[in-house]
């Protein structure tokens, strides 16, 4: 009896499915695991959702969407007709294994890829691919993955430098030093100030953020994205690497500044466990697909989760298994 | 909380150096330039060491601003001092009754002009191949004022000479005239410098440089800030033209300004530390200063076998050797070995 890691059978998800959802139609049971995958995990894949809609109707609005959402790269399909929406001021976070396609559509939502269909709705705007340059202004503000700050300036200006898109002034209104350049250069630290001693870093403003350890660099990230005030910041494995205190920690940051500040939080997350406790809502990816959506209750009692995470006997798969 | 004790014991690195205030050393700088110097120094030392000092210092502050603070690396920062050189000359023999500042700001802008419209290859073009690219601006310029005879007022020559410098009819055409000219524009512009490195912009230019997809995302206007680097640097440069024309060599020439002189200015800042403004100063003065230390040395020597020839080369190599030194142990240059110097002294002297 082998076992998958990542419950790379997609035939076992759309059996799984039309097992743990009522509602779903049954008699399908004699799909063949080896028979073309796609065909069959497309429809299932995408049934949670609407279940989950009509379980819980509209009650809060969308702030942020996504719809039929694909990206490729070079033939291999990150994301695939992925729809997402975000509620306002909810932590939803996005987990799956390694190559779910969880960074992808962080990507997607921050402009860096441009998908190669589907659209992204942010603020009532339906953007193919989200401007870049104006993310900021739209107020979305994320974080990265592999850290990406400015090493050659210090936490306080890593941190001000979050305050970039409010910047009206000119260089000329910049080197006068008065004036709208005045208020702007005060505005910035200050509200840097605020957000360092916030996340509990002001012993360290003065230091070049490169010299900092890892675990704080992302807490120095985590304050440049706040400064800017988002409607809705973008956490891409904010834990990431991070030991088990660490992580304690930045969870509660996260929650913290969404009680503050109001922030809707799409977080992506490798470890399922941290999110549990942390999140409103989760949403599974696996292979480019969402699988599931729903409370942590739910998500951790969904099959095709547990499947995706603990891996799938393919042996049981492949025979009785289906039946359950 | 296990995060604050944490903290604190990170802080000491982080503790300023203590005792004068920020200004103390530049104004101290300043009042030795402008009261001693002129009364110490001889006629050799301004016209052989601290005038073309001062105009490779303000060049390479210019070159520091783009390739230092912005990271966009140019080898064409000859071709700026050589548009602004003969912006200058031009302005000053075409357009009746401008004065000496006015020429000089509007030498500044044309190579600003010149400077915006090669640095646009930075919007598609990083490191390497953008160091290229800027290489078009070296060979055009040069080619350019070689070719159309306009520039240099149909001399016969090419070799033009530069007019006296003149400030409100107080003509400035001694050494020590020329010395305090140069002095008054490198400090000026090197306090504008300072005052833009630490701005809004300033730190626009350090996010570009240090990650250019998290500067777009923050709300950094990339594009523009590329372009507005270049456009300063550029301007900084060629006023720094317009002091080694008409200050330091009084003629006007486009070999003066040629590839050996943008990489004299890149090893400027390299040596001297990217992104540093002090740092220019420190590099321009080895560059400066060691040629004349090496041919006295090398006369004392070996007397009369170290030629003009033996000279030349013998300086590329141990230049050369020097900038490799530099890059491997220090590369963050003069600038940061002094402050590293300046940090340890106390201890080492308290341990006595």
């Amino acid at each position: 009896m082998t076992l998958v890691l990542t419950g790379a059978s997609a035939g076992a998800w759309s059996a799984a499915s039309t097992a743990a959802f009522e509602t779903a139609p049954r008699g399908r049971p004699g799909l063949a695991p080896d028979a073309d995958a796609d065909a069959q995990v497309h429809p299932a894949a995408k049934r949670p959702a609407s279940l989950y809609r009509a379980a819980e109707p509209e009650t809060s609005e969308a702030v942020l969407e996504l719809v039929g959402v694909s990206l490729s790269f070079g033939g291999v399909a990150a994301l695939s007709e992925v729809d997402l929406s975000v509620r306002r001021g909810e932590i939803l976070a996005i987990i799956g294994p390694n190559g779910a396609g969880k960074s992808s559509i962080v990507n997607v939502i921050s402009g860096v890829y441009p998908p190669d269909r589907g659209h992204v709705r942010l603020k009532g705007q339906r953007y193919g691919q989200v401007p870049t340059q104006k993310l900021a202004r739209l107020g979305v503000a994320r974080t990265f993955q592999n850290l990406a700050l400015f090493p050659g300036l210090s936490v306080l200006d890593n941190v001000v430098a979050g305050r970039a898109h409010r910047a009206r002034s000119s260089f000329i209104e910049q080197l006068a030093g008065f004036g709208r350049a005045k208020r702007e250069r005060l505005d910035a630290r200050e509200r840097a100030a605020d957000v360092i001693d916030f996340l509990q870093l002001s012993p360290l403003s003065e230091r070049l953020v490169g010299t900092l350890p890892y675990g704080l660099q992302k807490r120095v990230e985590l304050a440049r994205a706040l400064v800017a005030e988002p409607d809705i910041l973008l956490l891409d494995e904010p834990m990431a690497g991070m030991t088990a205190t660490e992580k304690n920690e930045m969870a509660g940051f996260v929650t913290a500044a969404r009680d503050r500040f109001g922030t809707t939080v799409v977080l992506i997350e490798h470890d399922i466990g941290v999110v549990m406790s942390l999140s409103d809502r989760v949403a599974v990816f696996d292979h480019g697909r969402r699988i599931a959506l729903g409370t942590p209750a739910e998500v951790q009692r969904d099959q095709r989760v547990i499947d995706a995470y603990l891996g799938v006997a393919e042996d049981e798969n492949a025979g009785e298994g289906e039946e359950l | 909380m296990t995060m604050t004790a944490f903290a604190t014991d990170l802080i000491p690195d982080t503790r300023p150096s203590r005792g004068l205030p920020g200004w103390a050393l530049p104004v101290s700088v300043l009042a030795v330039a402008y009261l001693a110097v002129p009364l110490l120094a001889t006629n050799y030392l301004f016209e052989a060491i601290l005038l073309p000092f001062l105009a490779l210092s303000l060049a390479g502050v210019g070159l520091n601003i783009l390739t230092g603070y912005a990271g966009q690396v140019s080898l064409g920062s000859a071709a700026f001092m050589a548009v602004g050189a003969y912006a200058a000359y031009n302005l000053n023999l075409r357009v009746e009754g401008l004065p000496l500042i006015g020429s000089l700001v509007l030498a500044g802008l044309s190579a600003a002009v010149i400077g915006l419209a090669f640095g646009l290859p930075s919007l598609r073009l990083k490191g390497f191949y953008l160091a290229v690219s800027t290489l078009a601006a070296q060979f055009f310029v040069q080619w350019a004022l070689t070719k159309f005879s306009w520039f240099s007022n149909d001399s016969a020559s090419g070799v033009i000479d530069a007019p006296p410098l003149n400030i409100g009819g107080v003509a400035l055409d001694g050494p020590v005239g020329r010395y305090l000219f140069a002095l008054t524009v490198v400090a000026v512009l090197t306090f504008l410098s300072h005052r833009l490195v630490i701005s809004q912009t300033g730190r626009n230019f350090i996010a570009v440089r240090d990650n250019e997809t998290a500067a777009r995302i923050i709300g950094v206007p990339v594009l523009k800030t590329k372009l507005l680097a270049f456009a300063v640097s550029s301007f900084i440069i060629g006023i720094a033209g317009v002091l080694w024309a008409f200050a330091y060599l009084r003629t006007v020439e486009p070999a003066g300004f040629n590839l050996d002189r943008s990489f004299q200015i890149l090893f400027i800042v390299i040596i001297g530390g990217l992104a540093t403004i002090r740092g220019a100063f420190f590099g321009a003065a080895l560059i400066v200063v060691f040629p004349l230390v090496l041919s006295r040395f090398g006369a004392f020597v070996l007397g009369d076998v170290f030629d003009s020839g033996v000279l030349d080369m013998s300086q590329r190599i141990v230049l050369g050797a020097l900038i490799i030194l530099f890059l491997v142990l220090e590369p963050d240059g003069l600038a940061a070995l002094g402050h590293r110097i300046r940090r340890r002294l106390p201890t080492v002297l308290s341990r006595r």
